[in-house]
């Protein structure tokens, strides 16, 4: 046994220093090119055509001034009105159907979810076409509320589904009992289902502002002046120069870096819930 | 009192339907009228009848749809199974606990969270002729001269960019599927299998493997419906040179007005990929029934 066990112990260490080298390659590999997007965006140009300079350190914030300047000021406020647009519609839609997944019992309600998770694999992007000429119609072309009513389609399924497994997790006993005490169900909703539900409906808020934010096919379709900012930068970034690339690079990725920080806690169950 | 609670009402036998029925019908509407009109302008000229946008997309020298159908398959299988086989890598990685591992965790599912064309224009970043990547290996003197990933005479490297973008971006949607799977596996069947002798690759293959399944075909599934979808990524690194589905869609609409071409484009995404999604309910339709959530 004795000379096992030595063994044993030099296996023990070189586990450790094989999962710490692994997981040190896989962090590199996704973080060095957000690294380098985002030093770059602010790099001198002297220093970024200098094939010598590897690593930049001379900074300026010309870039992204530049291309604010050039309109994405604009466009990050059209994507700002449009995301919370899509919020609100998604959320007034989307949170009975949730509640009711959740609270109810009833007929057809499995072959009803069972839709709604099919409607989640449709791609949402083959409306924006035919959308075009509907909304030439009801005077929607080229408006953020289109835009926003497109979005909303899209994330209605996920909003509902989210919502519903945050609301079932919050026991149906205290409802029951603010109800006996006197509440009727609204009203239990609202004082007691809802202020515990909060910090989770806050994290899938801000995922159905960041899968706005992101979307770019609808967006690009459906609008000519009034650009979100993805839209925008697809459409500009084609023929400016590297580094107003970097910098619409650095002004997409910016506000997720943010909220996702703020709704990390929740990132990998809220997946789980939409990717299921 | 739980009588009293529970009394079912005529109106509280239908508040569900209520509920539901507002975001049901929104999603009808918005999916079923666009499609249908999708239809209509796909095959009618000016009220009648017409095969003329379909005669385009075909047999016209203009239409990029042969290629476009090529290239979007060829991404997807070059691109998944490499996603898949990371992911798998990774997943078993991270059910092995070590410190930093939440943190480790957050780092490494980044990517998702933001939009393909940020992705396409990070790995600009890396692969440009002034890139990080050139002028490292440069500076390394393992080359001389920049390797050019870009322009219609590079294709081929525009491709391999192109992979190798949705592979950083996306692999991560593989993974979290997987790693949820893992998680999953109840500890005390590998445990058991321990103590009757199985070693590690036995483990993996008849415990692990078989039970991570389901996961796997779901990741499967849903990367195959992203990979026929893939739009950003491609127009921002290769435009039209390396056509696919929606960027196609996209250049007939917006660039040349070919709305009814478009909608062809529109309607054979959404058949691929209701075919594809087919599959998915099909698959896990029983499994999810069980779960009863």
């Amino acid at each position: 046994m004795m000379p096992h066990e030595e063994y044993s112990i030099v296996r023990y260490y070189l586990n450790k220093i094989v999962i710490a080298g692994l997981v040190t390659i896989a962090i590199l590999w996704v973080i060095t090119p957000f690294v380098i997007a985002i030093a770059y965006a602010f790099t001198d140009p002297d220093q970024y055509y200098s094939i010598s300079v590897v690593f930049p350190t001379s900074f300026t914030a010309d870039h992204v001034k530049m291309l604010l300047a050039l309109g994405a000021d604009k466009a990050i406020m059209n994507s700002i009105i449009v995301a919370v647009l899509t919020i609100i519609f998604s959320f007034a839609l989307g949170l009975p159907a949730g509640y009711a997944f959740a609270r109810y019992t009833f007929k057809g309600k499995d072959s009803l979810k069972l839709f709604i998770i099919g409607l989640r694999m449709f791609p949402i992007m083959v409306i924006a076409v035919p959308l075009v000429t509907l909304y030439l119609r009801l005077g929607l072309n080229d408006t953020l509320l289109g835009v926003a009513l497109a979005h909303t389609s899209m994330a209605l399924p996920f909003v509902i589904l989210i919502t519903s497994s945050i609301i079932a997790g919050i026991p149906k006993e205290l409802e029951e009992a603010a109800m006996v005490f006197g509440l009727d169900r609204k009203g239990a909703f609202i004082h007691v289902t809802m202020p515990l539900a909060l910090p989770g409906l806050t994290a899938a808020a801000i995922f159905t502002f960041l899968m706005s934010w992101n979307e770019v096919f609808i967006a690009s379709v459906l609008t000519l002046t009034n650009r979100t900012l993805t839209a925008f930068i697809l459409n500009t970034a084609m023929a400016a120069v590297d580094f107003i690339k970097f910098a619409g690079a650095f002004i997409i990725i910016f506000p997720a870096m943010i909220f996702v920080f703020i709704a990390r806690r929740y990132l990998i169950s809220m997946w789980g819930i939409t990717l299921r | 009192m739980t009588k009293l609670l529970n009394k079912p009402s005529l109106f509280e036998k239908y508040t569900p339907y209520l509920l539901i029925l507002p975001a049901l019908t929104y999603l009808l509407f918005f999916i079923g009228i666009p499609i249908a009109q999708a239809i209509y302008l796909a095959f009618t000229e000016k009220g009648a009848f017409s095969t003329e946008n379909l005669d385009y997309l075909l047999n016209s020298p203009f239409s990029m749809f042969k290629e476009a159908l090529k290239y979007t398959f060829l991404l997807a299988i070059t691109i998944i199974p490499i996603q898949v086989a990371i992911a798998l890598g990774l997943a078993m990685l991270f059910n092995i606990k070590f410190p930093g591992r939440n943190a480790a965790l957050y780092l490494v599912i980044l990517p998702l969270t933001i939009s393909d064309v940020a992705a396409g224009l990070i790995w600009y970043s890396m692969l440009s002729s002034y890139g990080f990547l050139n002028k490292l290996l440069i500076n390394m003197g393992l080359i001389s001269q920049p390797i050019y990933f870009f322009g219609y005479q590079y294709r081929n490297m525009e491709f391999l960019a192109i992979v190798l973008t949705e592979v950083w971006r996306a692999t991560a949607i593989v993974f979290v599927i997987l790693f949820a799977g893992l998680q999953m596996i109840s500890q005390e069947h590998i445990e058991a299998a321990e103590v009757f002798g199985a070693n590690v690759w036995q483990r993996l293959r008849y415990i692990v493997f078989p039970m991570l399944l389901p996961s796997l075909q779901a990741a499967l599934i849903i990367r195959t419906l992203f990979a026929l979808q893939i739009f950003g990524v491609v127009w921002i690194l290769a435009g039209r040179d390396i056509p696919v589905l929606a960027g196609e869609a996209y250049y007939e609409q917006v660039f040349l007005k070919h709305t009814g071409v478009a909608a062809i484009y529109a309607l054979i995404i959404a058949g691929i990929s209701v075919a594809v999604g087919a599959l998915y309910i099909k698959l896990f339709k029983a499994k999810y029934l069980e779960a009863g959530t």
